[in-house]
């Protein structure tokens, strides 16, 4: 120590900004991190944000409940069936509209679709920011299975716009529930494929173990949450916590873990994977018989009040927020991104180590940034 | 000068009726225009390989509509590349600027001019030949640091200051490889290290142990030396864009790119020269034929790129302190133990 203070004294090195993004291969999108370095080293993250701003939550108060949900596809277009469901779950609390079990069951089911295609596209990206080219296509390969049951049923492959207020825009497609099923089957296969590729790969430990960690405290304190917060110990999942659609009915474990590293959030994501895989194993088999769609007004107004609706999306707690005055459209809406709240912690993480342990922990935080800026 | 180059001057002199001197002179530029075609094709095929075989890892098709197997397509990038503009950024320093590609490509083409791709086609064989690889190669660091210093740009900066760090280290390994296995031969002439594994067989097995180690140290060590991933830190595109040519557009970006093939093409060899009797066939089969060994030595190297290839389509990448404890902390003390290893095995005369 004596040796490297001397060193330290001698040597005089200076700090310098780098200009990570816009337009960055990191940066998923259009994401800007101003970066303090010295040398390799980073002395300070300051994450800038705005530049996919699109003002989404003014857009909905603008429009009736019934337009706004096709608004928030775009907020996480990688969880977009959850956007669609919270504020359809909200709309329908406040107006007080009863959905069936079928419709309950059938968003749910879609919802752990929709997570299981982000986190393999998580994990494909993962790979790619850690240099790993390879995982990007076999992620990809996956999650094209989980797209065409998508395609099939909603007619869309991403931003589905399926969920609607009073239930779901069209009925189950006849081979959803025999390509779900082989989904699973071949899936199940496949995701142990992805420890052999990745997870077990000595590089990929070294890079991931021990780097940006944060405590249980420190990620209550920043507010954040999803898997990211879970695997420094923090119960936070929704689905557990604040059971909506047909989650009550089903067995399923919160994936948590201790260690608060890269690492651990790599791992509970990729649990998640085999918990969502067995939530829909235990209602694809049972789907209540009814219709797809509740009767509705043709014009929803909600009563005068505040009304929250929170749900588990892929990255975590997503919580709409409306204020109504009576009317058709909402006097305010907010939405609680998990994304945002997550890039919170990218400082803490991220200050005092290198620009590649810097991508990692930008890359297990998994954001998406239209989610950050809405 | 070896049989080829006789054959010229002499077919220059008896045929064409030149001088002495005249004939050496041109052929002089008959063989440096041969290499340069060398170079340009062997680039070219291997950024089509490599296409390729990521693809048949990746469960993609690749390159497939350009000629045969899509093996046009690498020519057509390449007359792209030609007609791009050449664009830079405003406060460059003009002058390295413009010459960092050419150290690149110069020290490629010298190193590729004393492989012996058979035992007739070797256009430079010098008592000190391996040494003389090492060397050259190490000058091509110049090239990739001076383009990330001159380019103006933070990112490139970053990726020539780790290039220096990288290749720098990893040369003394591959080095240290090399003096393990002149040990064994008790020589560094190309030729007469091919010549000792005619009478003993492939180093490989004749020095068994420590001639594997040193294999294993040299694959590690001749990746990070031609930049590729696992030690792709230089260009490392998702932190860095594209590193030190970041500001090179065109043909300049051509030439680092096809330099880098060409570099691998040059450690994949010289892996086959130190350990798998270059040239030389299998049980000698074919040794007596003359010009087959090329046949030979072309496929034992495109051997060793797959395998260069196959990691860059598995590994994640270091980081820069990871891939310094691996130099410094684990291969130099192996490969050090190494020559002492392989010194007492020769001195034991325990080599097959």
């Amino acid at each position: 120590m004596g040796n490297q203070q001397f060193l330290a004294d001698k040597i005089r090195t200076e700090e310098y900004l780098l200009n990570m993004g816009p337009q960055h291969p990191a940066t998923h999108g259009v994401m800007r991190m101003v970066l303090k370095l010295d040398g390799e080293e980073i002395r300070d993250v300051e994450p800038v944000m705005g530049y996919i701003h699109r003002s989404i939550e003014k857009m909905c108060e603008h429009v009736s409940y019934k337009q706004a949900i096709h608004l928030t596809d775009r907020l996480d277009y990688l969880s977009s069936h959850m956007n669609n469901e919270a504020v359809a779950l909200l709309v329908e609390k406040a107006a007080g509209i009863e959905v069936n079990d079928r419709i309950k069951v059938i968003r749910t089911i879609m919802a752990e679709l929709t997570r299981l295609a982000s986190h393999q596209l998580w994990w494909a990206v993962m790979g790619m920011d850690t240099g790993a080219l390879t995982t990007f296509f076999y992620g990809f390969r996956d999650r094209e299975l989980i797209n065409d049951i998508f395609e099939e049923t909603c007619g869309s492959r991403l931003t589905m716009n399926y969920s609607l207020i009073g239930g779901v825009r069209y009925d189950l497609h006849e081979n959803f529930v025999k390509r779900v099923k082989d989904f699973i089957a071949h899936f199940k296969k496949k995701l142990p494929e992805y420890d052999n590729l990745l997870s077990n790969n000595v590089i990929f430990r070294k890079r991931t173990e021990g780097i940006g960690i944060l405590t249980k405290e420190q990620v209550i304190d920043f507010g954040m949450n999803g898997p990211t917060a879970r695997a420094s110990g923090f119960a936070c999942d929704i689905r557990k916590k604040l059971p909506y659609s047909a989650y009550d009915k089903v067995d399923f474990q919160e994936i948590l873990a201790t260690e608060g590293d890269a690492f651990a959030r790599y791992k509970v994501r990729i649990l998640e994977m085999w918990e969502s895989m067995s939530i829909i194993e235990q209602l694809i088999d049972n789907i209540p018989e009814g219709e797809h769609r509740v009767k509705t007004k043709a014009v929803i107004k909600l009563p005068e009040g505040e009304f929250l609706q929170r749900v588990e999306t892929a990255r975590g707690d997503l919580g709409v927020y409306v204020i109504s005055d009576g009317k058709k459209n909402p006097y305010r809406l907010k939405f609680r991104s998990p994304s945002f709240a997550n890039m919170h912690g990218l400082n803490t993480m991220s200050v005092g180590t290198k620009i590649a342990d810097l991508v990692v922990n930008f890359s297990t935080i998994d954001v998406v940034v239209p989610d950050i800026d809405r | 000068m070896t049989a080829n180059n006789t054959i010229i001057t002499d077919f220059l002199m008896n045929e064409m009726h030149l001088t002495a001197d005249l004939a050496f002179w041109v052929e002089i530029v008959v063989v440096a225009a041969v290499y340069l075609g060398v170079f340009a094709v062997l680039g070219l095929f291997l950024v089509w390989m490599e296409r390729r075989v990521a693809a048949f890892f990746q469960l993609r098709l690749g390159p497939n509509r350009r000629g045969p197997a899509g093996i046009f397509q690498t020519v057509a990038d390449a007359l792209k590349l030609v007609s791009k503009e050449l664009t830079g950024t405003e406060k460059r320093d003009r002058f390295l600027y413009t010459i960092a590609p050419y150290f690149v490509i110069v020290t490629a083409l010298m190193a590729l001019a004393v492989l012996p791709f058979s035992y007739e086609l070797q256009a430079f064989d010098i008592n000190l030949g391996v040494f003389f690889i090492t060397s050259v190669s190490s000058v091509a660091v110049i090239g990739i640091f001076l383009a990330g210093w001159a380019s103006n740009n933070k990112f490139s900066l970053i990726g020539g200051m780790r290039s220096g760090i990288q290749m720098i280290s990893y040369e003394l390994s591959t080095g240290m490889v090399i003096v393990a296995m002149a040990v064994l031969t008790g020589t560094l002439q190309l030729s007469e290290i091919v010549g000792y594994q005619q009478e003993h067989g492939w180093l490989i097995l004749s020095g068994h142990i420590p001639a594997i180690i040193g294999f294993m140290i040299f694959m590690i060590a001749g990746t990070a030396e031609s930049n590729r991933t696992p030690f792709d830190l230089v260009e490392a595109e998702s932190e860095l864009g594209s590193g030190y040519h970041s500001e090179y557009s065109g043909m300049n970006f051509a030439y680092y790119f096809l330099a880098e093939f060409v570099n691998m093409f040059i450690i994949s060899a010289m892996a086959v020269i130190l350990f798998f009797g270059a040239w030389l066939s299998p049980f000698g089969i074919t040794d007596g034929i003359p010009y087959v060994g090329v046949i030979w030595f072309v496929i034992k190297t495109l051997g060793i790129v797959f395998v260069m290839m196959w990691f860059r389509w598995t590994f994640p990448r270091f980081r820069i302190d990871q891939l310094l404890t691996l130099e410094w902390k684990y291969l130099i003390p192996i490969s050090m133990v190494n020559i002492v290893l392989m010194a007492i095995v020769v001195w034991l005369g325990l080599t097959f």
